[in-house]
């Protein structure tokens, strides 16, 4: 990635090293602030959806505002965070385009320039990196690539609207079927208001040639995003997504809560690859994004796969536990997790596995790494079920710390009710090895490439799992996240 | 008392009874009365990460008579042998809460230990009470038993004694007519560079309701090296909280092996404070669940000084219907550089039905550390079975071969020759319950 001309950008946080923190100038739809049935109302209008869509966000609205009155936000999770005026923020801004382009020459060339800056391959030329792209630009998907190739297969990739316009059935049958709308407080949000996001099927039989991807953005200030992904690979279909995020630097936090979910049928596979690089606040911990993200898959066929990989740099703070449910016998659910925080960034992150079928397999595999004043907390459920005969599970958590002032934390929840299942959890805490580190130093390396050179390959069990190019993004996104927090 | 009285009555009365009575506790007694009164049992769980996988309605429904007049009390030749005995023991017994003379066998004038009982002593160290399990903690368990305890021990422990002649706290509860609660209290205090071994068992030779609500408080001081060997044994419908809260201070080394043979909800919530640099800290246990059993053992332990050590290992045999609990906190305070933690909690299961819930948790605030957990759960190894029936043996006696050895790896760590013979025969009577 390179960084070209800056369009705008708020100087007095010039200082950061996020090199993402442009804000683009570009004409937005913002309904007013706050969250009530007018608004949800208005995004639905404004989305032209059908009447059962509304009804089910209304609901979702119904059942947030219970929660909230009721409990408020979940805390059982080990983070601090202001109390969020839930009333004090846009529930839609969208970039003002009289019609849905046709093709990139109609999209704004100012969001182009700005896609262009984050190195999103949008542009025909990119066609060359074998990958299609659908960018979400506060909350609303502006341009997909290469969907004639995708078309010809019978893969489905659009946005979330597109498909509720074009492919209702879909739509109807899969939306809300692994995260329902009252799956948790941040998702019953989400499933009230949320504006766009992507989605993506794969016929049966039918292994995607290409890599899908998403890009996220949130532009407009004091907004939050709401997105959707809905995911369903049919029997015996293969697709690997892919999912970047980004956002301005700003001197207030800003709330994205999304909501993904995966529906993977018989002898199909699914792999999801994010990289997560959300503002994460200065370095003193003002601004950044605040992250409450459900994401869940469910491998409901036989010998069906689901695997999450993420690289987690960004966001004030984390709260996310990609999951999956192993329905389908002989199902397998992989978790591999890399999360930094740095400054005063807090993450408290892991996965929920549930075995439900025969012969189920999961691995978790997650890295924490914590530096300056960060609070690393990987939290993660194994729950074999009486029926998950044969189950079994390999969990390792590995931590680091980097400084006296940060903290790492490691709290799985461990449940097997049959005995034939197998179940093994390891975990370890400690800094980075100062042998490692003098060895590296006496051999003329800095430092700092020292320890991102260390850091890389105790990721690499992570790394491997993603993507060539997401990899080496990721590796360089840790470095850039790193800056400052040794020497 | 009539039956018409709730459990909340049941419990003022016996607090005001004490009162009434008056002590050198009164002041601790009102204050943890107070307290009691206002977080009373941790019924609701919803969001409490300390009671979430143990519900303890049962427990808080029943009503329990609480205060008794001693009936018969069994000798001990009727009831030895279902106790952990030796011959060389010093033991303080009460059975059903009241001190048993006949059980007893302290007062030998042995060098090195001091046992007193807490209803009659007019020691000093009785101001520590309640110093180390604070009244104000977040359950009520440990405050009920400050408020309503009739009496318990107080152990010096100021010299050498050695393995084979322990210290004893035995609590027996024998059937009784109606359900009963009893509040055993226990404090000890190890002095500097004192060395001595501890036994204290909680056994129920029912098979109604009892409930035995425990605190037991210990203080290990500078240099001191503290065995502790905790055994709990009761009926399948009896109710056991034992509350153990420990402080270690500097170069001090404590180790607690824990045996739970059973309670329709027992819990051992445990903790220890690592409160000096360079202290140890030991902390093994076997529990072994049948029937419609739940046993929880909560075990935290702070590091709060540098330079110390702490080692966990324990090991679950379930089988029927029963469920077992494991959460294993460390949490690393940030003064707490070079800090050497670990934990480990394995699991047999033995039949469908039984579930164990495991939650190890590391809480790491310094960086020069070196901390690691690992959890385990299966059925024994079917490698080692077809490597025993090739050689000969019956699937049962290479079961047995095979579960014996992997508790002894528990019990082997109790220097005391003689209660090892005992835990050796809990563990074989339980082992016919195993179907293979």
């Amino acid at each position: 990635m390179t960084t070209g001309p800056t369009i705008s950008r708020e100087t007095d946080l010039s200082d950061s090293t996020y090199k993402w923190g442009f804000v683009t100038d570009v004409e937005t739809d913002i309904a007013p602030k706050g969250v009530n049935e007018d608004i949800v109302r208005l995004i639905s209008s404004k989305k032209d959806e059908p009447e059962w869509l509304l009804e089910w966000r209304l609901k979702s609205l119904d059942h947030w505002v219970k929660m909230a009155e009721a409990q408020g936000e979940p805390e059982w999770a080990n983070l601090k965070f202001p109390q969020i005026d839930y009333q004090d923020m846009y529930y839609y801004a969208a970039p003002v385009a009289s019609e849905a382009p046709k093709s990139l020459d109609e999209v704004d060339p100012e969001m182009l320039e700005a896609f262009e800056k984050l190195g999103i391959p949008l542009h025909e030329r990119e066609k060359l990196a074998g990958v299609a792209v659908d960018a979400v630009f506060d909350s609303v998907s502006v341009a997909t690539t290469f969907q004639d190739k995708l078309e010809e297969l019978g893969v489905i990739f659009c946005s979330f609207n597109d498909a509720v316009r074009n492919h209702p059935d879909l739509i109807k049958k899969y939306l809300g079927s692994v995260v329902p709308y009252s799956d948790n407080f941040y998702a019953a949000l989400n499933s009230a208001v949320f504006s766009d996001g992507s989605f993506a099927y794969v016929p049966p039989g039918v292994r995607c040639p290409i890599e899908l991807m998403t890009y996220f953005r949130i532009n407009t200030e004091g907004t939050g995003q709401f997105e959707r992904t809905l995911i369903i690979a049919d029997k015996g279909a293969y697709v690997s997504y892919l999912e970047g995020c980004t956002a301005p630097i700003r001197k207030t936090s800003q709330l994205h809560a999304a909501v993904v979910e995966l529906v993977c049928l018989d002898d199909a596979e699914i792999k999801y690859s994010t990289l997560q690089n959300w503002y994460p606040g200065d370095k003193n911990g003002q601004g950044g994004v605040f992250n409450f993200v459900t994401k869940r898959g469910a491998a409901r066929g036989v010998n069906s796969k689901i695997s999450w990989t993420q690289v987690e740099t960004g966001s004030a703070i984390t709260w996310k536990y990609p999951s999956v449910l192993l329905q389908g016998d002989n199902s397998v659910g992989e978790f591999y997790s890399v999360a930094l925080t740095n400054n005063y960034q807090q993450a408290d992150t892991g996965t929920k596995m549930t075995h439900i079928g025969k012969n189920t397999k999961s691995t978790i595999v997650a890295k924490g790494i914590s530096a300056g004043h960060g609070q690393n907390t990987y939290r993660g459920q194994v729950k074999i079920m009486p029926s998950a005969e044969g189950a079994s599970n390999y969990t390792q958590c590995d931590s680091l710390l980097i400084g006296d002032e940060c903290g790492a934390h490691t709290i799985p929840y461990i449940e097997v009710g049959n005995p034939t299942a197998h179940m093994e959890h390891e975990a370890s805490t400690s800094k980075v090895s100062d042998d490692q580190l003098f060895y590296c130093l006496q051999r003329g390396l800095s430092e700092e490439d020292a320890h991102h050179m260390i850091i890389t390959g105790w990721s690499r069990e992570v790394f491997k799992e993603l993507p060539f190019e997401f990899a080496m993004e990721a590796s360089q996104l840790l470095k850039v996240s790193l800056e400052g927090a040794v020497g | 008392m009539t039956s018409t009285l709730t459990s909340t009555d049941r419990y003022q009365a016996a607090y005001q009874e004490r009162i009434a009575v008056g002590d050198q506790f009164s002041a601790l007694r009102e204050k943890a009365y107070r307290r009691f009164e206002s977080v009373g049992f941790p019924v609701a769980r919803k969001g409490n990460e300390r009671w979430k996988y143990t519900n303890i309605a049962p427990i808080a429904r029943a009503e329990y008579q609480i205060s008794i007049t001693a009936d018969s009390s069994p000798t001990i030749d009727e009831i030895r042998s279902q106790l952990p005995f030796g011959d060389t023991w010093q033991t303080i017994a009460f059975v059903d809460g009241i001190f048993s003379e006949g059980l007893s066998t302290v007062g030998d004038g042995r060098p090195g230990v001091s046992i007193e009982r807490l209803s009659a002593t007019d020691s000093p160290l009785t101001s520590e009470l309640g110093s180390i399990a604070q009244v104000d903690e977040d359950d009520g368990f440990g405050a009920l038993n400050t408020a309503v305890f009739a009496d318990g021990a107080v152990i010096l422990l100021n010299g050498e004694i050695d393995a084979e002649s322990p210290v004893h706290v035995l609590f027996v509860t024998t059937e009784r007519s109606q359900p009963t609660m009893t509040s055993p209290r226990v404090l000890v205090i190890a002095e500097k560079f004192s060395k001595a071994v501890l036994i204290e068992s909680h056994i129920g030779l029912e098979s109604g309701v009892q409930f035995s609500n425990a605190v037991t408080e210990v203080a290990v001081g500078e240099g001191a090296s503290l065995s502790h060997y905790r055994i709990l044994e009761k009926g399948h419908e009896s109710f056991h909280i034992g509350t153990t809260r420990v402080r270690q201070e500097k170069d001090s080394s404590y180790t607690s092996v824990s045996f739970a043979f059973g309670a329709r909800i027992g819990r051992d919530d445990l903790h220890v404070l690592l409160d000096g640099p360079g202290s140890e800290c030991t902390l093994n246990g076997l529990y072994m669940t049948s029937a419609s059993d739940h046993l929880d053992n909560h075990i935290s332990l702070t590091h709060a000084k540098p330079h110390a050590t702490s080692k966990q290992l324990y090991k679950g045999i379930l089988t029927g219907k029963s469920k077992a609990v494991f959460s294993g906190q460390v949490l690393v305070e940030k003064d707490a550089q070079k800090t050497y933690a670990v934990q480990r909690d394995m699991n047999l299961l033995l039949s469908d039905g039984a579930e164990v819930d495991t939650k190890p948790s590391l809480l790491i605030y310094a960086d020069d550390v070196q901390c690691f957990h690992g959890a385990a759960a299966g059925e024994v190894d079917e490698d080692a079975i077809f490597y025993m029936l090739s050689r000969g043996l019956d699937r049962e006696t290479a079961s047995r071969i095979l579960i014996t050895a992997y508790a002894d790896e528990i019990i082997n760590h109790v220097e005391t020759e003689s209660l090892r013979a005992h835990l050796r025969k809990s563990v074989d009577k339980l082992l016919p319950v195993f179907h293979f």
